[in-house]
């Protein structure tokens, strides 16, 4: 990944890229860097499986610090756009940027997870055999090396920090269980917290909600807007209460390209919306 | 210090090391304070007997952290203690020198009655020990390294792993039953005089070579166990409980199950080693499909995750083998194939599993 071939991307910010670009020549590996405010670009993406374009010419921008809900009717793309985010999938034609200076497209699953983005799966996937401390342990950020982790010992901060996660996600009371044993939606919340173990920049998030109770659901929302700011946060959500409760800007998937991009009052408001989406299940 | 504070957890493992520890003091003492008529003399053929199935609970202990604690299936991993047997056999052989059928200072009987004229490049260096030594380890290492290297990288998990792991020691198998190969064929390498220059049929020698192999399993158990209570084991876990997550989460998984594979196949390299001179013989038998498999029953039927339930089931299966193929020869297979049907159904955590629901009832 060189500089260049960013500027090539962006040619209208080529200037100031010198100017970071000049910054990152002592660090080994691509530094994020979002002195535009933008975290994330997708750009033209498309990827077909079998004949069938399951990203159609995606363009998506997550500004820094941002907390944005996507939405769309199942088959919209959300999963396929997440694991193309992730490293799982690559696409057919188009760029993924982190930052001005990762190319995200180069990278495999745990390089990209290094380099700052976590991702919440659909369906919760803890370390069942593992305790909540454990699980927030192996999620930390740090060298995860064969060797590194063979020697590794936990060091006071780190212990901390584990438990500050712990608090966060409120499963104190459940530190040494096996993961296991949670319920639902603890599963979902160890899982956020394991995330925030890996210090990300960037954090996706499939399906939060699902098989919540309503009072769980509100902490969640609670916990989600809390992140926004320090960690840009993208939230694929079916639940439009959920979806109301947390949103500021909301992007509407269609056939795997954006369909609307707003506030969630003028998307709900927007015909095409309506007639897709929200027009069978008014909510 | 650092051995007590890991196993302070490890009630099992306290237990199986004392064992081990005890049966390695007790046993050549009661050998050697006991005249031969006394029935509490151990004689000779009961401690190679002994030494053989420590051999094959070391082996039982290496695919068990391949396969308790990473979820990697090998059924192969016959393979690489076969190897580690043959890198042993080799420098056996070459201790023979002018003691063969005929009497040639360098080259085996078999390659003189294959009317070789000269050494294969692959034999020299095995007529000294340490060099011998280090291929042990060396050959079923790289071996795992380069079978796991394409293996992991292209993401061939579960049955399909266990599949290929199956063809390549009967590959390996076809390949050494061949006389071109330059390892004795079918009948392998035997007739083995000395080791470091101790005569090998001397009781003394046997009783050492059962004494080193007590030590080595001890060894090796306490190597696993150091490292599934590492990070690095606990990594382990999750890439066999959710590979994906892990993946995520931010580890190189393709790393990890290629570090542990190859150090497994190492220890099963060693057990090979091991084995031979106890035995007295290596052939290509041992690369056979079917010894991979059993070894697999050895590991469920004690209880897979635990390590030490693994060798506790190489023990106790093996002893069960060398009774019943002397009493009832016949019955033996259905026995081991009813055993292992009954444990996988009745009883997931093996014998170790009814072992701790007793001890958890009477607490």
């Amino acid at each position: 990944m060189s500089v260049t071939q960013a500027h090539e991307n962006n040619p209208e910010q080529w200037q100031q890229n010198e100017v970071a670009g000049t910054m990152h020549v002592r660090a080994s590996k691509p530094v994020l860097d979002i002195s535009h405010k933008t975290i994330l670009y997708l750009e033209n993406i498309s990827v077909s499986f079998d004949g069938f374009k399951a990203i159609n010419d995606l363009n998506l921008y997550i500004d820094a610090g941002e907390l944005r809900c996507i939405i769309g009717p199942n088959g919209a793309g959300k999963t396929t756009m997440m694991d193309i985010i992730t490293g799982k999938t690559r696409p057919d034609t188009g760029q993924a940027w982190f930052g001005q200076q990762i190319n995200l497209l180069e990278m495999s699953e745990p390089e990209i997870a290094q380099a700052g983005i976590g991702r919440k799966f659909q369906k919760p996937t803890v370390f069942e055999f593992h305790s909540v401390f454990e699980n927030l342990e192996l999620s930390m950020a740090g060298d995860k090396g064969v060797w590194a982790t063979l020697t590794a010992k936990l060091s006071s901060e780190q212990r901390d920090r584990i438990d500050a996660v712990l608090k966060l996600i409120g499963l104190q009371a459940h530190r040494d269980q096996y993961a296991g044993a949670l319920s639902h939606g603890q599963k979902q919340w160890l899982e956020i917290g394991m995330l925030l173990m890996q210090n990300p920049k960037l954090l996706l998030v499939d399906e939060p909600v699902a098989g919540m109770t309503h009072q769980e659901m509100d902490r969640t929302a609670e916990l989600l807007t809390s992140l926004a700011g320090e960690h840009s946060v993208v939230v694929v959500e079916h639940d439009m209460d959920f979806v109301r409760s947390i949103a500021r800007t909301v992007t509407v998937l269609h056939q795997g390209s954006v369909l609307a991009e707003g506030s969630m009052n003028e998307v709900q408001n927007d015909p095409r919306v309506i007639e897709v989406y929200l027009g069978e299940s008014p909510c | 210090m650092f051995i007590l504070n890991m196993l302070k957890k490890d009630t099992g493992g306290k237990i199986f090391l004392s064992l081990l520890l005890t049966v390695a003091l007790v046993v050549p003492i009661l050998h050697l304070a006991f005249p031969t008529d006394s029935p509490l003399h151990i004689s000779t053929y009961a401690i190679t007997l002994l030494g053989k199935y420590l051999a094959f609970a070391l082996l039982a202990v290496a695919v068990d952290l391949a396969w308790g604690y990473l979820g990697i299936l090998s059924l192969g991993h016959g393979a690489f203690f076969a190897l580690g047997g043959y890198a042993m056999g080799i420098y056996l052989m070459r201790q023979i020198g002018e003691r063969g059928v005929y009497g040639d200072p360098l080259l085996p009987d078999f390659m003189v009655f294959l009317n070789w004229d000269s050494l294969p490049w692959f034999w020299y260096g095995f007529d000294m020990f340490w060099f011998a030594a280090l291929m042990v380890m060396l050959i079923p290492g790289l071996l795992a390294f380069v079978f796991g290297w394409f293996a992991f990288r292209s993401r061939v998990t579960g049955v399909y792993l266990s599949i290929i792991t199956q063809a390549l020691t009967y590959a390996l198998m076809l390949a050494f039953f061949r006389n071109e190969m330059g390892f004795g064929g079918n009948n392998g390498l035997t007739d083995f005089k000395d080791i470091l220059g101790f005569n090998l049929q001397a009781d003394s020698t046997r009783l050492v070579l059962f004494v080193i192999s007590s030590l080595l399993l001890a060894l090796g158990y306490i190597a696993c166990r150091a490292i599934v209570t590492s990070r690095l084991g606990r990594v382990a876990v999750a890439i066999r409980d959710a590979e994906n997550r892990t993946r995520f989460v931010g580890y190189k998984v393709e790393h990890f199950k290629l570090a542990i594979f190859t150090f497994s196949a190492v220890l099963a390299g060693i057990a090979g080693a091991l084995y031979v001179p106890q035995v007295g013989i290596i052939n290509p038998g041992e690369f056979s499909p079917l010894n991979s498999i059993e070894i697999v029953i050895w590991v469920a039927i004690g209880g897979r995750g635990t390590l030490y339930g693994a060798a506790m089931g190489a023990l106790l299966v093996n002893y069960a083998k060398s009774y019943f193929t002397a009493a009832l020869p016949e019955v033996w297979l259905f026995a081991l194939g009813t055993l292992f049907v009954l444990v996988t159904v009745f009883l997931s955590k093996g014998l170790v599993g009814v072992f701790q629901r007793f001890g958890r009832r009477g607490i």
